[in-house]
Protein backbone atom coordinates (compact mmCIF):
# COMPACT_ATOMS: atom_id res chain seq x y z
CA UNK A 1 0.00 0.00 0.00
CA UNK A 2 1.40 3.48 -1.03
CA UNK A 3 -0.05 5.07 1.69
CA UNK A 4 2.13 3.34 4.54
CA UNK A 5 5.71 4.18 2.56
CA UNK A 6 6.11 7.83 4.14
CA UNK A 7 5.97 5.59 7.98
CA UNK A 8 8.83 2.82 6.43
CA UNK A 9 11.18 5.39 4.95
CA UNK A 10 13.64 6.71 7.62
CA UNK A 11 13.80 10.03 5.59
CA UNK A 12 10.52 10.65 6.93
CA UNK A 13 10.70 10.11 10.57
CA UNK A 14 8.19 8.90 12.33
CA UNK A 15 8.71 5.80 15.10
CA UNK A 16 8.77 3.00 12.32
CA UNK A 17 11.36 5.13 11.00
CA UNK A 18 13.29 5.87 13.84
CA UNK A 19 13.43 2.34 15.51
CA UNK A 20 14.34 0.68 12.30
CA UNK A 21 17.70 3.05 12.04
CA UNK A 22 20.80 2.40 13.47
CA UNK A 23 22.71 5.25 12.64
CA UNK A 24 22.77 8.17 15.35
CA UNK A 25 19.74 10.63 14.74
CA UNK A 26 20.18 14.79 15.06
CA UNK A 27 21.45 15.48 18.71
CA UNK A 28 18.37 15.40 20.73
CA UNK A 29 16.22 13.58 18.56
CA UNK A 30 16.55 10.16 20.43
CA UNK A 31 17.79 11.83 23.76
CA UNK A 32 15.00 14.91 23.36
CA UNK A 33 11.45 15.21 25.27
CA UNK A 34 9.53 12.25 24.71
CA UNK A 35 7.06 12.42 22.34
CA UNK A 36 8.36 15.64 20.08
CA UNK A 37 8.02 15.94 16.78
CA UNK A 38 5.71 16.95 13.84
CA UNK A 39 2.25 14.73 13.41
CA UNK A 40 0.77 16.75 10.64
CA UNK A 41 2.05 13.57 7.94
CA UNK A 42 1.10 10.96 10.74
CA UNK A 43 -2.46 12.71 11.15
CA UNK A 44 -2.85 12.60 7.38
CA UNK A 45 -2.27 9.12 6.37
CA UNK A 46 -4.88 8.32 9.99
CA UNK A 47 -7.53 10.19 8.29
CA UNK A 48 -6.85 9.04 4.39
CA UNK A 49 -6.61 5.03 6.32
CA UNK A 50 -9.98 5.66 7.87
CA UNK A 51 -11.77 6.93 4.75
CA UNK A 52 -9.66 3.54 2.90
CA UNK A 53 -10.85 1.46 4.68
CA UNK A 54 -14.43 3.02 4.91
CA UNK A 55 -14.72 2.89 1.08
CA UNK A 56 -13.53 -0.43 1.30
CA UNK A 57 -15.97 -2.22 3.24
CA UNK A 58 -18.69 -0.28 1.67
CA UNK A 59 -17.74 -0.86 -2.21
CA UNK A 60 -17.26 -4.55 -1.55
CA UNK A 61 -19.99 -5.04 0.43
CA UNK A 62 -19.00 -6.18 3.37
CA UNK A 63 -21.42 -5.11 5.56
CA UNK A 64 -24.93 -3.47 4.42
CA UNK A 65 -25.68 0.07 3.60
CA UNK A 66 -28.30 0.33 6.52
CA UNK A 67 -25.31 0.17 8.89
CA UNK A 68 -22.73 1.65 7.25
CA UNK A 69 -23.51 3.87 4.02
CA UNK A 70 -20.39 4.18 1.44
CA UNK A 71 -18.60 8.07 2.03
CA UNK A 72 -19.83 9.03 -1.11
CA UNK A 73 -23.82 8.28 0.21
CA UNK A 74 -23.04 10.69 3.11
CA UNK A 75 -21.84 13.63 0.33
CA UNK A 76 -24.85 12.79 -2.17
CA UNK A 77 -27.12 13.12 1.16
CA UNK A 78 -25.19 16.15 2.31
CA UNK A 79 -25.69 17.79 -1.13
CA UNK A 80 -29.27 16.68 -1.10
CA UNK A 81 -30.24 18.03 2.31
CA UNK A 82 -28.12 21.33 1.87
CA UNK A 83 -30.39 22.14 -1.55
CA UNK A 84 -34.02 20.74 -0.42
CA UNK A 85 -33.65 20.90 4.05
CA UNK A 86 -34.52 18.34 6.14
CA UNK A 87 -38.16 17.80 7.61
CA UNK A 88 -39.25 21.06 6.30
CA UNK A 89 -36.14 23.02 7.72
CA UNK A 90 -33.61 24.63 5.74
CA UNK A 91 -30.02 22.48 6.87
CA UNK A 92 -28.65 25.85 7.64
CA UNK A 93 -30.96 27.18 9.55
CA UNK A 94 -30.82 23.63 12.02
CA UNK A 95 -26.63 24.85 11.88
CA UNK A 96 -27.93 28.16 12.83
CA UNK A 97 -30.04 26.78 15.72
CA UNK A 98 -27.50 24.56 17.30
CA UNK A 99 -25.22 26.47 16.71
CA UNK A 100 -26.78 29.40 18.56
CA UNK A 101 -27.69 27.00 21.05
CA UNK A 102 -24.41 26.11 21.68
CA UNK A 103 -22.91 29.84 22.03
CA UNK A 104 -25.10 31.18 23.37
CA UNK A 105 -25.10 29.04 26.29
CA UNK A 106 -21.11 28.92 26.45
CA UNK A 107 -21.23 32.48 26.64
CA UNK A 108 -23.43 32.76 29.08
CA UNK A 109 -21.14 30.29 31.02
CA UNK A 110 -18.26 32.12 30.59
CA UNK A 111 -19.89 35.07 31.68
CA UNK A 112 -21.09 33.76 34.87
CA UNK A 113 -18.50 31.11 35.73
CA UNK A 114 -15.33 32.97 34.90
CA UNK A 115 -16.06 35.65 37.37
CA UNK A 116 -17.24 32.91 39.66
CA UNK A 117 -14.28 30.90 39.45
CA UNK A 118 -11.90 34.16 39.96
CA UNK A 119 -13.96 35.38 42.76
CA UNK A 120 -13.76 31.09 43.99
CA UNK A 121 -9.69 31.38 43.54
CA UNK A 122 -9.61 34.66 45.58
CA UNK A 123 -12.10 34.59 48.33
CA UNK A 124 -12.37 31.18 51.01
CA UNK A 125 -15.93 32.57 51.23
CA UNK A 126 -16.95 32.01 47.85
CA UNK A 127 -14.80 29.05 47.34
CA UNK A 128 -16.70 27.71 50.62
CA UNK A 129 -19.91 28.18 49.32
CA UNK A 130 -19.59 27.53 45.85
CA UNK A 131 -17.61 24.83 45.82
CA UNK A 132 -20.12 21.77 47.44
CA UNK A 133 -22.84 22.77 44.41
CA UNK A 134 -20.70 22.67 41.78
CA UNK A 135 -18.67 19.52 42.84
CA UNK A 136 -22.14 18.18 43.69
CA UNK A 137 -23.15 17.96 39.92
CA UNK A 138 -20.30 18.48 37.78
CA UNK A 139 -19.75 14.36 37.77
CA UNK A 140 -23.42 13.79 37.01
CA UNK A 141 -24.38 12.67 33.08
CA UNK A 142 -26.47 15.82 31.74
CA UNK A 143 -29.19 13.07 30.61
CA UNK A 144 -29.28 12.44 33.73
CA UNK A 145 -30.64 15.72 35.27
CA UNK A 146 -32.69 16.43 31.89
CA UNK A 147 -36.00 15.05 32.86
CA UNK A 148 -35.94 17.37 35.78
CA UNK A 149 -34.75 20.57 34.00
CA UNK A 150 -37.81 19.69 31.64
CA UNK A 151 -40.44 19.02 34.37
CA UNK A 152 -38.90 22.55 36.20
CA UNK A 153 -38.03 24.72 32.84
CA UNK A 154 -40.43 23.40 30.59
CA UNK A 155 -40.06 21.89 26.62
CA UNK A 156 -39.19 25.44 25.20
CA UNK A 157 -35.33 26.93 24.99
CA UNK A 158 -34.87 27.31 28.76
CA UNK A 159 -34.49 24.06 29.36
CA UNK A 160 -31.88 23.08 26.32
CA UNK A 161 -29.94 25.93 26.71
CA UNK A 162 -30.11 25.18 30.47
CA UNK A 163 -28.71 21.80 30.11
CA UNK A 164 -25.53 23.20 27.97
CA UNK A 165 -25.14 25.92 29.66
CA UNK A 166 -24.59 23.81 32.91
CA UNK A 167 -22.36 20.94 30.98
CA UNK A 168 -19.95 24.04 30.28
CA UNK A 169 -20.47 25.70 33.29
CA UNK A 170 -18.18 23.26 35.74
CA UNK A 171 -15.16 22.91 33.21
CA UNK A 172 -14.93 26.82 33.25
CA UNK A 173 -15.54 27.49 36.38
CA UNK A 174 -12.94 25.47 38.12
CA UNK A 175 -10.19 26.49 35.07
CA UNK A 176 -10.93 29.96 36.26
CA UNK A 177 -10.57 28.69 39.84
CA UNK A 178 -7.29 26.53 39.74
CA UNK A 179 -6.13 29.76 37.33
CA UNK A 180 -6.02 32.12 39.76
CA UNK A 181 -2.93 29.78 41.55
CA UNK A 182 -1.02 30.55 38.32
CA UNK A 183 0.85 33.60 39.54
CA UNK A 184 4.07 33.25 41.33
CA UNK A 185 4.36 34.74 44.91
CA UNK A 186 7.43 36.61 43.74
CA UNK A 187 5.02 38.15 41.29
CA UNK A 188 2.22 39.25 43.78
CA UNK A 189 5.06 40.33 46.00
CA UNK A 190 6.87 42.51 43.36
CA UNK A 191 3.18 44.26 43.17
CA UNK A 192 2.93 44.95 46.39
CA UNK A 193 6.47 46.24 46.92
CA UNK A 194 5.17 49.25 44.58
CA UNK A 195 2.48 49.91 46.86
CA UNK A 196 -0.69 47.65 44.78
CA UNK A 197 -3.94 47.58 46.31
CA UNK A 198 -5.46 44.27 46.44
CA UNK A 199 -7.63 44.96 43.65
CA UNK A 200 -4.75 45.98 41.91
CA UNK A 201 -2.98 42.64 42.98
CA UNK A 202 -5.84 40.47 40.95
CA UNK A 203 -6.02 43.00 37.76
CA UNK A 204 -2.65 43.17 37.01
CA UNK A 205 -1.14 39.70 37.90
CA UNK A 206 -3.38 37.03 39.33
CA UNK A 207 -6.26 37.55 36.24
CA UNK A 208 -3.45 37.68 33.09
CA UNK A 209 -1.43 34.73 34.52
CA UNK A 210 -4.85 33.01 35.16
CA UNK A 211 -5.26 33.79 30.86
CA UNK A 212 -3.76 30.28 29.60
CA UNK A 213 -6.13 27.88 32.10
CA UNK A 214 -8.80 30.32 31.54
CA UNK A 215 -8.81 29.74 28.12
CA UNK A 216 -7.89 25.91 27.93
CA UNK A 217 -10.77 25.82 30.44
CA UNK A 218 -12.86 27.61 27.52
CA UNK A 219 -11.63 24.82 25.34
CA UNK A 220 -12.83 21.93 26.67
CA UNK A 221 -15.99 23.33 28.31
CA UNK A 222 -17.29 24.08 24.38
CA UNK A 223 -16.47 20.34 24.17
CA UNK A 224 -19.04 19.44 26.27
CA UNK A 225 -21.03 21.98 25.38
CA UNK A 226 -21.26 19.96 21.68
CA UNK A 227 -21.32 16.91 23.85
CA UNK A 228 -24.47 17.87 25.40
CA UNK A 229 -26.24 19.12 22.31
CA UNK A 230 -27.79 16.05 21.08
CA UNK A 231 -29.29 15.33 24.58
CA UNK A 232 -30.42 18.69 24.78
CA UNK A 233 -32.29 18.48 21.49
CA UNK A 234 -33.70 14.93 22.50
CA UNK A 235 -36.68 16.10 23.62
CA UNK A 236 -39.92 18.00 21.59
CA UNK A 237 -37.01 20.46 19.03
CA UNK A 238 -38.17 20.26 15.93
CA UNK A 239 -34.97 21.91 14.64
CA UNK A 240 -31.22 21.44 15.31
CA UNK A 241 -28.50 19.43 14.32
CA UNK A 242 -28.85 17.06 17.47
CA UNK A 243 -32.72 16.75 16.56
CA UNK A 244 -31.60 15.61 12.66
CA UNK A 245 -29.19 12.81 14.26
CA UNK A 246 -31.70 11.94 16.44
CA UNK A 247 -35.04 12.10 14.47
CA UNK A 248 -33.11 10.28 11.53
CA UNK A 249 -31.84 7.06 13.52
CA UNK A 250 -35.45 6.84 14.29
CA UNK A 251 -36.56 6.39 10.31
CA UNK A 252 -33.36 4.46 10.08
CA UNK A 253 -31.90 7.12 8.02
CA UNK A 254 -28.04 6.37 8.85
CA UNK A 255 -26.81 8.78 6.31
CA UNK A 256 -28.40 11.42 7.52
CA UNK A 257 -26.76 10.74 10.94
CA UNK A 258 -23.76 10.63 10.31
CA UNK A 259 -23.90 13.47 8.28
CA UNK A 260 -24.87 14.71 10.93
CA UNK A 261 -22.03 13.98 13.35
CA UNK A 262 -19.36 15.00 10.82
CA UNK A 263 -21.09 18.15 10.67
CA UNK A 264 -21.33 18.79 14.59
CA UNK A 265 -17.60 17.56 14.22
CA UNK A 266 -16.22 20.00 11.90
CA UNK A 267 -17.90 23.06 13.61
CA UNK A 268 -16.47 22.01 16.92
CA UNK A 269 -13.28 21.77 15.29
CA UNK A 270 -13.29 24.68 13.53
CA UNK A 271 -13.69 26.52 17.14
CA UNK A 272 -11.46 24.57 18.41
CA UNK A 273 -9.05 25.87 15.45
CA UNK A 274 -10.26 29.28 16.39
CA UNK A 275 -9.37 29.09 20.11
CA UNK A 276 -5.86 27.69 19.35
CA UNK A 277 -5.22 30.52 16.92
CA UNK A 278 -6.72 32.82 20.33
CA UNK A 279 -4.34 31.32 22.57
CA UNK A 280 -1.27 31.55 20.78
CA UNK A 281 -2.26 35.71 20.17
CA UNK A 282 -3.45 36.18 23.51
CA UNK A 283 -0.67 34.24 25.61
CA UNK A 284 2.41 33.27 23.36
CA UNK A 285 4.26 33.59 26.69
CA UNK A 286 2.28 30.11 27.60
CA UNK A 287 4.83 27.81 29.71
CA UNK A 288 7.36 29.81 28.73
CA UNK A 289 8.35 31.59 32.35
CA UNK B 1 18.57 58.22 58.70
CA UNK B 2 18.22 55.01 56.77
CA UNK B 3 17.13 51.53 58.21
CA UNK B 4 17.09 50.82 61.50
CA UNK B 5 16.09 47.38 62.98
CA UNK B 6 15.80 46.75 66.75
CA UNK B 7 15.41 43.57 68.46
CA UNK B 8 13.41 41.94 66.22
CA UNK B 9 12.18 38.34 66.36
CA UNK B 10 10.08 36.28 64.65
CA UNK B 11 8.02 33.39 65.81
CA UNK B 12 6.36 31.39 62.71
CA UNK B 13 3.16 29.65 64.95
CA UNK B 14 2.82 25.74 65.39
CA UNK B 15 1.01 24.23 63.23
CA UNK B 16 -0.60 20.61 63.10
CA UNK B 17 1.79 18.79 65.04
CA UNK B 18 4.79 20.91 64.18
CA UNK B 19 6.57 23.31 67.59
CA UNK B 20 6.97 26.97 67.07
CA UNK B 21 9.59 27.75 64.83
CA UNK B 22 11.86 30.79 65.97
CA UNK B 23 12.73 32.15 62.53
CA UNK B 24 14.84 34.84 63.72
CA UNK B 25 15.86 36.18 67.00
CA UNK B 26 17.26 39.20 68.67
CA UNK B 27 18.19 40.88 64.94
CA UNK B 28 19.82 43.99 65.72
CA UNK B 29 21.01 46.19 62.44
CA UNK B 30 21.08 49.44 60.43
CA UNK B 31 21.62 50.58 57.21
CA UNK B 32 22.56 54.03 56.58
CA UNK B 33 22.18 56.06 53.77
CA UNK B 34 24.22 54.51 50.41
CA UNK B 35 25.61 51.41 52.55
CA UNK B 36 25.57 48.07 50.61
CA UNK B 37 24.43 45.26 53.25
CA UNK B 38 25.21 41.36 52.26
CA UNK B 39 23.58 38.83 54.15
CA UNK B 40 24.99 35.58 53.97
CA UNK B 41 24.37 32.44 55.85
CA UNK B 42 23.64 28.42 55.37
CA UNK B 43 20.50 27.65 54.03
CA UNK B 44 17.35 28.86 56.68
CA UNK B 45 19.21 31.20 58.78
CA UNK B 46 16.46 33.43 57.93
CA UNK B 47 18.16 36.04 55.33
CA UNK B 48 14.68 35.64 53.47
CA UNK B 49 13.00 35.92 56.23
CA UNK B 50 14.97 39.17 57.07
CA UNK B 51 14.72 40.44 54.03
CA UNK B 52 10.56 39.94 54.02
CA UNK B 53 10.52 41.79 57.19
CA UNK B 54 12.51 45.02 55.64
CA UNK B 55 9.79 44.09 52.60
CA UNK B 56 6.93 44.55 54.68
CA UNK B 57 5.42 41.45 53.61
CA UNK B 58 5.98 39.55 56.94
CA UNK B 59 5.64 41.85 60.37
CA UNK B 60 7.76 40.98 63.05
CA UNK B 61 6.62 39.20 66.27
CA UNK B 62 8.56 41.54 68.46
CA UNK B 63 11.15 44.25 68.13
CA UNK B 64 10.81 47.63 65.38
CA UNK B 65 11.49 48.64 62.12
CA UNK B 66 12.36 51.74 61.44
CA UNK B 67 12.72 53.79 57.95
CA UNK B 68 13.94 57.34 58.10
CA UNK B 69 12.03 57.45 61.00
CA UNK B 70 8.85 56.05 59.91
CA UNK B 71 7.61 52.13 61.14
CA UNK B 72 7.53 49.96 58.58
CA UNK B 73 4.23 48.25 58.70
CA UNK B 74 3.47 46.69 55.27
CA UNK B 75 5.25 46.80 51.40
CA UNK B 76 5.75 50.13 50.11
CA UNK B 77 7.41 51.99 47.08
CA UNK B 78 10.08 53.06 49.38
CA UNK B 79 11.59 49.39 49.49
CA UNK B 80 11.61 48.09 46.19
CA UNK B 81 12.37 44.32 45.95
CA UNK B 82 14.60 42.40 42.90
CA UNK B 83 13.75 39.00 43.32
CA UNK B 84 15.93 35.53 41.97
CA UNK B 85 13.42 34.46 39.50
CA UNK B 86 9.83 34.26 38.61
CA UNK B 87 8.69 37.75 39.11
CA UNK B 88 8.52 39.18 35.88
CA UNK B 89 5.16 39.53 33.90
CA UNK B 90 5.75 37.71 30.70
CA UNK B 91 2.55 38.75 29.33
CA UNK B 92 4.16 43.02 29.09
CA UNK B 93 7.11 43.79 26.90
CA UNK B 94 10.26 45.04 28.65
CA UNK B 95 9.13 48.28 28.92
CA UNK B 96 5.97 47.60 30.41
CA UNK B 97 7.37 45.63 33.04
CA UNK B 98 10.01 48.08 33.84
CA UNK B 99 7.18 50.51 33.62
CA UNK B 100 5.31 48.53 36.07
CA UNK B 101 5.75 49.97 39.23
CA UNK B 102 5.02 53.57 38.07
CA UNK B 103 1.57 51.84 36.62
CA UNK B 104 0.92 50.72 39.81
CA UNK B 105 1.57 54.03 41.68
CA UNK B 106 -1.23 55.62 38.71
CA UNK B 107 1.13 57.78 36.17
CA UNK B 108 -0.02 58.16 33.00
CA UNK B 109 1.51 56.24 30.10
CA UNK B 110 3.44 58.92 28.94
CA UNK B 111 5.01 59.85 31.86
CA UNK B 112 6.06 56.68 32.60
CA UNK B 113 7.93 55.99 29.24
CA UNK B 114 10.62 58.63 30.12
CA UNK B 115 11.22 57.30 33.13
CA UNK B 116 11.64 53.40 32.56
CA UNK B 117 13.18 54.61 29.08
CA UNK B 118 16.43 56.05 31.43
CA UNK B 119 16.60 53.06 33.47
CA UNK B 120 16.58 50.72 30.54
CA UNK B 121 19.43 52.67 28.97
CA UNK B 122 20.96 52.50 32.49
CA UNK B 123 21.10 48.54 32.62
CA UNK B 124 22.07 48.73 28.94
CA UNK B 125 18.84 47.46 27.67
CA UNK B 126 18.04 49.97 25.38
CA UNK B 127 16.78 48.55 21.92
CA UNK B 128 14.98 45.78 23.76
CA UNK B 129 12.04 48.35 25.06
CA UNK B 130 9.19 46.07 22.78
CA UNK B 131 10.90 42.36 23.25
CA UNK B 132 8.96 40.17 25.16
CA UNK B 133 10.79 39.60 28.67
CA UNK B 134 9.97 35.87 28.34
CA UNK B 135 12.59 35.87 25.24
CA UNK B 136 15.46 37.49 27.07
CA UNK B 137 18.60 35.88 28.70
CA UNK B 138 18.33 34.91 32.37
CA UNK B 139 21.03 37.87 32.64
CA UNK B 140 19.19 39.97 30.75
CA UNK B 141 15.97 39.39 32.41
CA UNK B 142 17.73 40.37 35.82
CA UNK B 143 18.45 43.60 34.26
CA UNK B 144 14.51 44.42 33.77
CA UNK B 145 14.03 43.07 37.47
CA UNK B 146 16.60 45.79 38.50
CA UNK B 147 15.52 48.35 36.41
CA UNK B 148 12.14 48.00 36.93
CA UNK B 149 12.97 48.03 41.00
CA UNK B 150 14.48 51.54 40.42
CA UNK B 151 11.81 53.17 38.87
CA UNK B 152 10.14 54.33 41.70
CA UNK B 153 13.08 56.09 43.14
CA UNK B 154 13.52 53.55 46.34
CA UNK B 155 15.46 54.75 49.58
CA UNK B 156 16.19 50.91 49.48
CA UNK B 157 16.90 47.99 47.28
CA UNK B 158 16.30 44.83 48.75
CA UNK B 159 17.62 41.89 46.79
CA UNK B 160 17.14 38.37 46.95
CA UNK B 161 19.77 36.21 45.65
CA UNK B 162 19.34 38.22 42.28
CA UNK B 163 22.41 36.62 40.99
CA UNK B 164 21.80 33.00 41.93
CA UNK B 165 20.39 31.62 38.89
CA UNK B 166 22.98 33.56 36.59
CA UNK B 167 26.11 31.69 34.69
CA UNK B 168 29.51 32.31 36.47
CA UNK B 169 30.39 35.26 33.38
CA UNK B 170 27.11 36.77 33.78
CA UNK B 171 26.97 37.16 37.41
CA UNK B 172 31.13 38.57 37.78
CA UNK B 173 29.71 41.47 34.49
CA UNK B 174 26.27 41.83 36.75
CA UNK B 175 27.82 42.13 40.20
CA UNK B 176 29.85 45.29 38.35
CA UNK B 177 26.78 46.48 36.65
CA UNK B 178 25.18 46.42 40.50
CA UNK B 179 28.14 48.31 42.03
CA UNK B 180 28.07 50.83 39.51
CA UNK B 181 24.83 51.49 39.85
CA UNK B 182 24.13 51.48 43.25
CA UNK B 183 27.31 53.99 43.21
CA UNK B 184 25.17 56.26 40.42
CA UNK B 185 21.77 56.31 42.09
CA UNK B 186 23.31 56.61 45.61
CA UNK B 187 20.38 53.91 47.26
CA UNK B 188 20.76 51.68 50.03
CA UNK B 189 21.43 47.74 49.32
CA UNK B 190 20.51 45.15 51.62
CA UNK B 191 21.55 42.20 49.17
CA UNK B 192 20.92 38.12 49.91
CA UNK B 193 23.79 35.49 48.44
CA UNK B 194 25.40 32.08 49.08
CA UNK B 195 28.62 32.93 47.49
CA UNK B 196 31.20 34.15 49.79
CA UNK B 197 33.03 35.70 47.00
CA UNK B 198 30.26 37.82 45.87
CA UNK B 199 29.51 39.31 49.30
CA UNK B 200 33.09 39.96 50.27
CA UNK B 201 33.07 41.94 46.89
CA UNK B 202 29.91 43.95 46.87
CA UNK B 203 28.94 44.71 50.48
CA UNK B 204 30.29 47.93 52.41
CA UNK B 205 29.10 45.40 55.35
CA UNK B 206 28.79 42.00 55.65
CA UNK B 207 26.38 40.10 58.40
CA UNK B 208 26.82 36.47 58.61
CA UNK B 209 23.90 35.04 59.74
CA UNK B 210 23.39 31.36 61.60
CA UNK B 211 20.29 28.88 61.69
CA UNK B 212 18.05 27.82 64.87
CA UNK B 213 17.13 30.29 65.58
CA UNK B 214 18.32 32.43 62.66
CA UNK B 215 20.42 35.54 64.24
CA UNK B 216 23.73 37.40 63.22
CA UNK B 217 26.61 36.25 64.37
CA UNK B 218 29.07 38.30 62.70
CA UNK B 219 29.30 41.56 61.08
CA UNK B 220 32.48 43.09 59.26
CA UNK B 221 33.27 46.30 57.29
CA UNK B 222 34.31 45.62 53.72
CA UNK B 223 36.80 48.07 51.98
CA UNK B 224 36.53 46.02 48.83
CA UNK B 225 33.36 47.54 46.63
CA UNK B 226 35.00 51.22 47.12
CA UNK B 227 38.37 49.55 45.59
CA UNK B 228 36.67 48.15 42.68
CA UNK B 229 34.49 51.85 41.91
CA UNK B 230 37.87 53.66 42.99
CA UNK B 231 39.39 51.62 39.60
CA UNK B 232 41.34 48.57 40.49
CA UNK B 233 39.96 45.76 38.15
CA UNK B 234 37.54 43.06 39.94
CA UNK B 235 39.58 40.25 39.57
CA UNK B 236 42.36 42.20 41.10
CA UNK B 237 40.17 43.02 44.04
CA UNK B 238 38.89 39.26 44.29
CA UNK B 239 42.71 37.98 43.92
CA UNK B 240 44.34 40.32 46.91
CA UNK B 241 45.80 39.12 50.24
CA UNK B 242 43.04 40.72 52.19
CA UNK B 243 40.67 39.22 50.39
CA UNK B 244 41.16 35.87 50.19
CA UNK B 245 41.91 35.89 53.44
CA UNK B 246 38.72 37.46 54.58
CA UNK B 247 37.36 34.85 52.36
CA UNK B 248 38.83 31.56 54.53
CA UNK B 249 37.52 33.18 57.82
CA UNK B 250 34.16 33.80 56.57
CA UNK B 251 34.31 30.24 54.81
CA UNK B 252 35.38 28.89 58.37
CA UNK B 253 32.20 30.67 60.21
CA UNK B 254 29.39 29.24 57.58
CA UNK B 255 30.95 25.71 57.59
CA UNK B 256 31.47 25.49 61.66
CA UNK B 257 27.26 26.56 61.60
CA UNK B 258 26.59 23.20 58.58
CA UNK B 259 28.56 21.05 60.65
CA UNK B 260 26.89 22.39 63.85
CA UNK B 261 23.87 21.74 62.50
CA UNK B 262 24.66 18.16 61.14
Amino acid sequence: MTIQDPVATPKAGGLLGRLARSRPTRPGEIYGVPGQGNTLWLSAVSIALFFFVWWLVTAMGWVKPLFVPSPLTIVEKFVSVWQTGYTGTPFLEHVAISTARVFGAFLLACAIGLPLGLAMGMSPVMRGLFDPPIEFYRPIPPLAYLPLMIIWFGIGETSKILLIFLSVFAPVVLGARSGVKSAAIEQIHAAYSFGATRWQVMRHVIMPSAMPEILTSMRIGIGFGWTTLVAAEMVAATKGLGYMVLSASQFLQTPVVIMGIFVIACIAFAFDLLMRFVERRLVPWKGRM
Amino acid sequence: MGLNIQDVSVVYPAADRRPPVKALSGINLTIDDNEFVVALGASGCGKSTLLNLIAGFLSPSSGSLVLDGRHVSGPGADRAVVFQKHALLPWLSVLDNVAFGLQIQGLGKSARIGTANRFIAMLGLDGFQDSPVYKLSGGMQQRVGIARALTCDPRILLMDEPLGALDALTREKAQELILHIWNDTYKSVFFITHSVEEALFMGTKLIVMSPRPGRITHTFDLPFSRQFLDGTPAREVKASPDFIRLREDVLKIIFADEEAAA
